[in-house]
């Protein structure tokens, strides 16, 4: 892990996610995706206190136009917006998308993806790292979302990627973390930030991540198809805070038995 | 003369220049990104940027997405 614990409360309001030397105010990322429409996306983003956004590269319908824009209802200015490679089953498709998303003027921080399953979504492994080795020696802050393997987070730490998003679950399915002690794994063997992307459900498997010790959780179905997404987007940001606070207090250790909480001593009789 | 925008085939003026292309398809510049023939297209050159017969045009947007 890249952040060291602080040893009294007062380094806690310091506390932020810092991705290739830059920080962010939330420790929370979310997606766009999946939403009735725009004006419900800016809600639930807002609620969500999240300060990265990720957002997918598509051909624009050049017969039926829509007059409105993500962007304008999501400032640039204000939120880093976070392009992934979502779809794409090659490295080259990721690599293209990248570039395209680029030019788009919101800098060069990608989310990687390569897809290697159509069912369950699980990254191509392979396909994952060549798309990564050629975005580094492209200038791209690369963040791949990954399987929950520590031998995949090493060599893309190695090669020079901003952090790894080893997956809870399959994307979208709300399962919450399937495998914590993989993940857990990764976190104590890499040093770049480890941030879990997919699989969240409710707000509760966004505290155990963070309480784990991860430095963030990416999510979007989460919110999005939640019956109300502006009001879990509100619960997952206080899960997130809530669960990196307990992180940093330390948890008191697990025991069999019970340790009485009240005195013994002064009992009546 | 014929060109292929997003993958179908599409009549347009000679001589059009990208960033008319664009306008002809009331698209913002500032909103897309232009692809021309599998390479990037920086947004400065849309103006200088003259299609041919044949050229293969995509023009992307953001969209929601996780």
């Amino acid at each position: 892990m890249t952040d060291p614990v602080p040893q009294s409360p007062g380094a806690a309001p310091s506390d932020c996610l810092r991705l290739a030397g830059r920080e962010y105010r939330s420790r929370l990322i979310v997606g766009t995706g999946k939403y009735r429409d725009f004006e419900e996306t800016r809600k639930a983003i807002e609620a969500s206190g999240a300060a990265i956004v990720t957002v997918a590269v598509r051909r624009v319908n050049v017969v039926d136009r829509d007059r409105e824009n993500l962007l304008d209802y999501l400032d640039p200015a204000r939120f880093t917006i976070l392009p992934n490679t979502a779809g794409c089953h090659t490295p080259d498709e990721a690599v293209r998308t990248c570039r395209l998303a680029r030019e788009a003027g919101v800098g060069s921080m990608v989310k990687l993806e390569v897809i290697g399953d159509r069912k369950t979504l699980f990254p191509d492994t392979p396909g994952t790292l060549e798309a990564a080795r050629l975005l580094v020696e492209d200038g791209f802050t690369v963040l791949p979302y990954i399987s929950d393997d520590v031998v995949t987070a090493r060599k893309l730490e190695d090669m020079g990627c901003a952090a790894v998003m080893p997956l809870a679950a399959p994307i979208g399915s709300g399962l919450g973390i399937c495998n914590p002690y993989n993940i857990r794994i990764i976190q104590e063997n890499v040093s770049i930030p480890v941030i879990v992307d997919a699989g969240v459900g409710t707000a509760s498997d966004a505290a155990i991540v963070m309480e784990m010790g991860c430095d963030g959780v990416l999510m979007n179905t989460a919110i999005a198809g939640a019956r109300d997404p502006v009001l879990m987007a509100d619960a997952m940001k206080l899960a997130v805070e809530s669960g990196r606070k307990a992180f940093l207090a330390g948890r008191i250790p697990r025991k069999l038995y019970a340790t009485a909480s009240s005195p013994i001593e002064g009992l009546l009789a | 003369m014929v060109i292929r925008i997003n993958g179908k085939d599409s009549e347009v003026a000679t001589d059009l220049s990208v960033a008319r292309l664009l306008e002809d398809l009331e698209l913002r510049p500032g909103r897309v990104v232009v692809e021309l023939n599998a390479r990037v297209l920086s947004r400065d050159a849309h103006g200088a940027t003259r299609l041919k017969q044949g050229d293969e045009v995509e023009i992307v947007h953001f969209v929601g997405g996780g």
